[in-house]
């Protein structure tokens, strides 16, 4: 019997050599005579361990890793298919703190399957929850995802539920399903990652969406700078079609649900959902003003739900599940679990999903096992560029939307990003206006011009001009951007600003926080 | 898409015209017609941009304005290769500021600039989604971690051959 091989075709992992490692792989077996099975599967998110190279005995699956394309003579000539004795070993995959200590369901098979195989993606509990959602009526399907308490994934957090409510009460022909994937948050790829592990889910997802609110048409708007995500998604919507996922007959029943991708062109702000819809509509990317809401006026001015990849994708296993079991997990007010990215200079980085309410510590020293440089950690950005700077001192915060927001911050879309000791908290906020300067579609003033004039300001008081002054000045313009922005990009930006000037005053030659300096 | 020596296809405006054409019929087709513009020719040739206007119907300021809102496009003929270094913060952390150094001396190319044979340009990006093994970068579509310029420049010299 052949032996089953599994080196993941996620783009992390190919970015370290998985492309090389395979191709060794394969070689190395047709000059051993041994018979293998190569599945090029998703990543399992211990992207420290990529390329991590696994083989399956009596289906449980062993892990080996970070395998170079060097190793792969040796780890043949040692017959790593049939013990766990080479150097590279690591053991029963799943029984590998990281995994073990995790409790996956937007992630469950991400890693575990072949990415473009439909029948693997069934025999792992696929197709259960449009199944399911088939047989009852839209109103029955809404009220599942609300019960569920599933909010949405994408930063703000939304109730799914009532948004879908909403197009759903819409009377109108024509309605849409949009899927959020311009995941641009530095310190994020969750969304990247679902997207060539598990590209079916976020596809039934979209169709219970559909299905749930009378959409025949949803649209995935995925950014440029991820090429390989294009293309999964793209083969996987043609095996949908293929398969009759998708079409005029979805899963031979009298609905129909269509899904077509479009791509980015390099515009951070497009991540909003209603500049989302202008790009989507072959426009400029700039923000609308709401109302109206694109539950009720969205693509095209039709009534359009608008979700985050990792919000579509927990739909199925609500409608397979139930919403209890979602609603179980997770803290009072924020249900379920969150997808965390652990990033930037960590030992240990990759995808963490758990219920909300883990703490920062946990993910960051006990998973992330502290900094890559071998430094103290100075500070972690949590949300991606618009989210706060916390410090050492507050490591204790619990993870979710509520108290995050009780130290001033946000959950945003989980990204978790660590800094070392030799960081210049006066140069992050600097580029965090300058950010904003690059990225600002120009539609509001404090947007716009706050952006230009926070970056000097900052500057001058780097510098050491007229400093109480101009941390004053700065003080005022960020309550400017926060008030008076349109959108969270200009409403946000202050809030690594903020953050860095209030717990890190000596960066910025500061004897104590802003409110004392003034 | 082209063959391995030409990548771009050389711009005209008939060329334009009849890779256009089939955008009159879709849904909101603008910024559609601009990527598939570019894909074919490497960048938005002036013309072009009277083309995409006539077939999808809206005016030229309208077609310019996306053009220019969206940091993709180019508007003047591409280098062959294109490497762009992420800049956000994850990688920041990791020593990008440090990498775009590294990388403009390795391929001789000064950022959002071109080399001086023309064939490759350095451009700055937020965020490639490879942020637990930054620093990251990308030559045309191969993702790179843990980059180095060294590691960039090699990547570039194997494209470089494969076009050769």
């Amino acid at each position: 019997m052949a032996i089953k091989i599994f080196v993941p075709i996620d783009d992390a992992a190919c970015s370290v050599g998985a492309n090389e490692v395979a191709l060794e792989i394969k070689t190395e077996a047709e000059k051993n005579n041994i018979d293998i099975e190569l599945v090029r599967n998703g990543s399992r998110g211990m992207l420290w361990l990529e390329p991590m190279v696994e083989i399956e005995i009596e289906n449980i699956r062993y892990a080996f890793g970070p395998v170079s394309k060097n190793d792969v003579k040796d780890l043949f000539a040692q017959e790593f298919y049939k013990n766990n004795t080479h150097p590279l070993a690591l053991g029963e995959t799943e029984k590998l703190p990281w995994m073990k200590n995790q409790q996956r369901i937007t992630f469950q098979r991400v890693g575990v399957i072949d990415p473009l195989s439909i029948s693997d993606y069934e025999s792992h509990g696929g197709l259960t929850g449009l199944r399911n959602a088939l047989k009852l009526t839209g109103e029955q399907i809404v009220s599942e995802v609300t019960e569920s308490g599933l909010r949405g994934r994408g930063g703000a957090g939304f109730p799914a539920g009532i948004k879908w409510r909403t197009v759903l009460k819409t009377e109108n022909s024509q309605k849409y399903v949009c899927c959020n994937a311009d995941e641009g948050d530095s310190g994020t790829f969750a969304d990247r990652m679902l997207m060539e592990g598990d590209p079916f889910t976020l596809i039934e997802g979209m169709t219970i969406a559909g299905i749930a609110v009378g959409a025949n048409k949803g649209f995935i708007y995925i950014r440029s700078e991820y090429p390989a995500a294009i293309k999964t998604m793209t083969n996987a919507i043609k095996i949908a079609k293929e398969f009759g996922l998708l079409g005029a007959s979805v899963l031979g029943s009298d609905k129909s649900f269509d899904l077509e991708i479009r791509a980015g062109a390099g515009s951070y702000v497009c991540g909003e959902e209603t500049a989302m819809l202008e790009s989507l509509e072959g426009k400029r990317g700039v923000v609308r003003a709401k109302p109206p809401l694109p539950a009720i006026e969205g693509l095209f001015n039709k009534p359009t739900i608008i979700n985050n990849v990792l919000t579509l994708a927990s739909v199925p296993m609500i409608l397979s599940e139930g919403a209890q079991m979602y609603k179980n997990l997770g803290t009072e007010k924020s249900k379920g679990t969150q997808v965390f990215q652990i990033a930037g200079n960590i030992k240990q980085g990759g995808i963490f999903e758990t219920p909300f309410g883990v703490t920062l510590n946990e993910l960051v020293n006990n998973y992330g096992a502290g900094t890559l440089s071998g430094k103290k950690i100075k500070a972690v950005q949590v949300g991606g560029p618009l989210g706060s700077y916390i410090p050492v001192n507050k490591f204790d915060t619990a993870m979710d939307y509520e108290s995050l927001a009780s130290i001033g911050g946000m959950l945003g879309h989980g990204g978790v990003v660590v800094f070392d000791e030799t960081v210049d908290m006066a140069q992050q906020a600097k580029f965090a206006m300058e950010f904003c300067v690059e990225e600002s579609c120009g539609k509001c003033t404090p947007c716009r011009i706050g952006s230009t004039r926070g970056v000097e300001v900052i500057e001058k008081i780097i510098n050491g001009q007229n400093k109480a002054e101009n941390v004053h000045l700065l003080l005022d313009l960020l309550d400017v951007m926060t008030d008076g922005s349109l959108c969270a990009m200009g409403g946000l930006t202050p809030l690594p600003v903020r953050s860095a000037l209030e717990n890190f005053p000596e960066d910025f030659a500061l004897v104590s926080s802003p409110n004392g300096a003034q | 898409m082209g063959n391995s020596t030409t990548k771009f296809q050389p711009f005209s405006k008939e060329a334009a015209l009849n890779l256009i054409a089939p955008f009159a019929r879709v849904e909101g087709p603008v910024l559609l017609a601009l990527q598939a513009t570019q894909k074919e020719f490497g960048y938005v040739d002036r013309d072009a941009v009277e083309v995409i206007a006539e077939v999808c119907n809206v005016s030229i300021a309208e077609v310019h304005g996306v053009l220019t809102y969206y940091s993709d496009f180019r508007t003047i003929p591409a280098a062959k290769i294109e490497v762009k270094v992420c800049v956000a913060e994850a990688c920041q952390s990791v020593g990008s500021r440090k990498l775009v150094a590294d990388a403009s001396a390795a391929l001789n190319t000064k950022m959002h600039s071109q080399s001086m044979d023309e064939s490759v340009q350095l451009n700055q990006v937020f965020c490639l989604g490879n942020c637990a093994l930054g620093p990251a970068a990308m030559v045309d579509e191969k993702l790179v971690g843990r980059a180095t310029g060294e590691k960039i420049a090699e990547i570039v010299s194997q494209i470089k051959k494969e076009y050769a």
